[in-house]
């Protein structure tokens, strides 16, 4: 199945444009695509007339050129037609936002429906969906844009089974930076799953990072999808709902028991080295991270920071989610020890966390921040940076992001994302350093890499 | 070959639901995993006979398909330690609900572990290790692996256990043999794909480990729609 023009259209139809409902869901669709996007975009509606002095055309055969994508939110009862119109003209695909179908038990209605796009190879996203979001390019979200937050453009491709879920993540990885590819709600998944997506994105160059938020799988759906996920190359995260035990019929053998739903789940998802986020915000922190640095390590962390305090409780929770913070050796303490300046020297602690006081200067954190970039015992540095310490300057982020770009070790940054701060942040960011809002996140980042197990 | 035993024993357990204990031995035989020495009969005199052989203390089981948990039906005795007990015992089992036989068999010392699969519908055959016994439940130091295991998976779901430094040997006690234990998961993950989607679940528990062999002391097959 070709996804390209369904998924990247240069020319799109929206079905059910209303002509006297300018709240009508297509009509938000065809609106926004009209005066924002680069796509061009045509009205249809069984009753023709015009639009803002635009063509209605009757069906999508009648439109003059070849189109690509083409929404349809009609009533359920006519959308198979209109997937057959959508045949006859051949379209590359077709996103059904409408609902009414499998959801609401008219599973006959959506059997049809992909009877007919199966019989003619024809994909479609759907039914009951948004549909799919293509920062500064198009969308299907019958969300009005006022209301939505919108990431930048980027190398993150979120799949979603809840169209709620999708706008929601949106809506994080905008607050945090992270730059979507597409993000794509299937809603039914009659025709398009998860594993078509997957097998998609892993050809796409504009993706680096594929996330899912996953209700379940078909029969053996799920088999399909680790090990397509395995050989894909590109990190791949899932956030699964419904981890809670369902109905508690008795079981005869301690194995079945003991294998509960989640628990395969969590398991397999591992044994092939898919990222299981635990929740939404994981899921964030593990797309930020995973975008920069598409790597595994084992996870012996080094903490570099200008409080205590900081740096204790990044060491507990890195405890927590399975990383290490070893002790440093003698001579690299001695190395940190004779590199930064002799006014912290003797204040500072070099074992691990790195504690360079509130008296440093940027100079002892590039110091530090290097030293720990050539020491083999150490394959991740989080550097918790606090701006309000007196005498580090907003250059910082940018001069710590370039000893990455020397020396190639991963590096996570800690910065309070406030708006005084954001020159700080935006020099890690721009350069491709992933920066959390708080400990416990720059924590996950490592974690991401360290789950995430390359091929 | 191992195909067509499967075929022949899964068709005359069909009825029943469930494969018994000396079939599902005889079939992990066949896939190449330890199992005790065991002499399945109707005979007190042949059953003599074997425990002399292989040398007393003895487990006898009972044998029956109206007796899915052995033990819950007292169906289970270790350690029998003469001709004569084993005779108390042969006449006491021929009493229970459908007795076909018994089973007399060598006792293994070391640590109990549980080997197992659960036929998932998102993934399919999954395979399962972990530390065995009765109170395997209450402990439930288990990992989980999607079948066929490659070789890093086998060697993984040992290193995962919480009672790994147990297999290893804790404070001077003896470990277990680590590439027997491994090998076991590899001819059980060879055995559970050619079961196909025949097999609800399987129980090998105790699988008995010690320094020098991993054997299952116990099996279970239950067949789908149980």
């Amino acid at each position: 199945m070709d996804l390209k023009r369904l998924l990247k259209p240069e020319t799109m139809a929206v079905v059910g444009v209303s002509l006297t409902n300018e709240s009508n869901p297509a009509n938000v669709v065809y609106n926004k695509n009209r005066l924002r996007y680069p796509v061009r975009v045509f009205a249809v509606n069984g009753k023709g007339g015009t639009i803002r002095g635009e063509t209605v055309y009757r069906k999508v055969q009648d439109i003059p050129e070849k189109i690509d994508l083409v929404i349809i939110g009609t009533k359920a009862e006519v959308v198979p037609s209109i997937i057959s119109d959508c045949i006859e003209a051949e379209a590359g695909g077709a996103v059904i936002i409408s609902g009414g179908f499998a959801e609401t038990g008219a599973v006959d209605l959506q059997n049809n429906l992909v009877s007919i796009a199966k019989k003619s190879d024809f994909p479609f996203i759907g039914p009951n969906c948004l549909g799919i979001f293509a920062p500064s390019h198009m969308d299907t979200f019958f969300i009005p844009g006022e209301r939505l937050v919108i990431p930048d453009r980027g190398k993150v491709a979120m799949v979603s089974q809840s169209g709620g879920i999708l706008v929601d993540h949106m809506i994080k990885c905008a607050g945090e930076g992270v730059g979507v590819s597409l993000a794509v709600s299937i809603g039914n998944k009659a025709v398009i799953n998860e594993l078509d997506l997957l097998r998609y994105f892993k050809d796409d160059p504009d993706t680096d990072v594929i996330g899912f938020y996953l209700e379940g799988f078909d029969e053996n759906e799920g088999r399909e999808f680790v090990i397509a996920a395995s050989e894909c190359g590109k990190p791949v995260i899932v956030l699964k709902s419904g981890k809670t035990p369902g109905g508690t019929s008795a079981v005869k053998s301690h194995t079945a028991s003991m294998a509960g739903n989640y628990e395969v789940f969590s398991s397999v998802m591992e044994q092939y080295g898919v990222v299981e986020a635990k929740d939404e915000f994981e899921m964030v922190a593990f797309a930020e991270a995973l975008s920069c640095y598409q790597r595994s390590i084992q996870g012996r962390v080094a903490i570099i920071t200008g409080s205590g305090g900081h740096g204790a409780l990044a060491t507990d929770a890195c405890f927590l989610h399975g990383l290490s913070a070893p002790v440093l050796s003698q001579s690299a303490q001695t190395e940190l020890y004779n590199s930064v300046s002799p006014a912290i020297r003797n204040i500072s602690s070099f074992a691990n966390p790195i504690d360079l006081t509130g008296s440093a200067v940027d100079d002892d954190f590039m110091a530090a921040v290097r030293s720990v970039s050539g020491n083999d015992d150490i394959d991740c540095i989080i550097v918790l940076l606090l701006p309000y310490l007196p005498r580090i300057t907003m250059d910082l982020g940018a001069q710590i992001s370039l000893v990455y770009q020397q020396q190639g070790k991963p590096i996570v940054a800690y910065v309070p994302h406030e708006d005084k701060y954001k020159m700080l942040v935006e020099g890690f960011m721009l350069n491709k350093i992933p920066v959390a809002d708080s400990i416990e996140d720059a924590i996950h980042m490592a974690e991401a890499m360290r789950r995430y197990k390359s091929c | 070959m191992l195909r067509d035993n499967i075929q022949k024993v899964f068709s005359e357990a069909k009825e029943r639901g469930w494969v018994m204990e000396p079939q599902a031995k005889d079939l992990l035989r066949l896939s190449g995993i330890d199992v005790p020495r065991f002499l399945f009969t109707t005979d007190i005199a042949e059953a003599i006979r074997f425990a002399n052989e292989i040398k007393y203390p003895v487990a006898v089981k009972v044998v029956s398909p109206d007796v899915i948990h052995k033990s819950d039906a007292s169906g289970v005795v270790l350690g029998v330690s003469d001709d004569r007990k084993l005779g108390e015992i042969f006449a006491g089992m021929a009493k229970i609900k459908g007795f076909q036989g018994i089973l007399v068999e060598e006792i293994l010392k070391g640590i109990e572990m549980i080997v197992g699969m659960k036929m998932d519908n998102q993934f399919g055959p999954i395979i399962l290790l972990g530390m065995g016994g009765t109170a395997v439940e209450i402990y439930k130091d288990v990992t989980l692996r999607m079948a066929p295991l490659r070789e890093q998976d086998a060697e993984s779901m040992m290193t995962c256990l919480k009672a790994k430094p147990i297999l290893d040997g804790y404070r001077g006690a003896e470990g277990v043999n680590i590439d027997g234990l491994k090998s076991m998961l590899m001819a059980f993950s060879d055995l559970v794909m050619a079961f196909e989607k025949a097999v609800e679940s399987v129980d090998m528990n105790p699988v008995i480990c010690n320094a020098s062999r991993c054997v299952v002391a116990d099996a279970r097959i239950m067949l789908i729609g149980h």
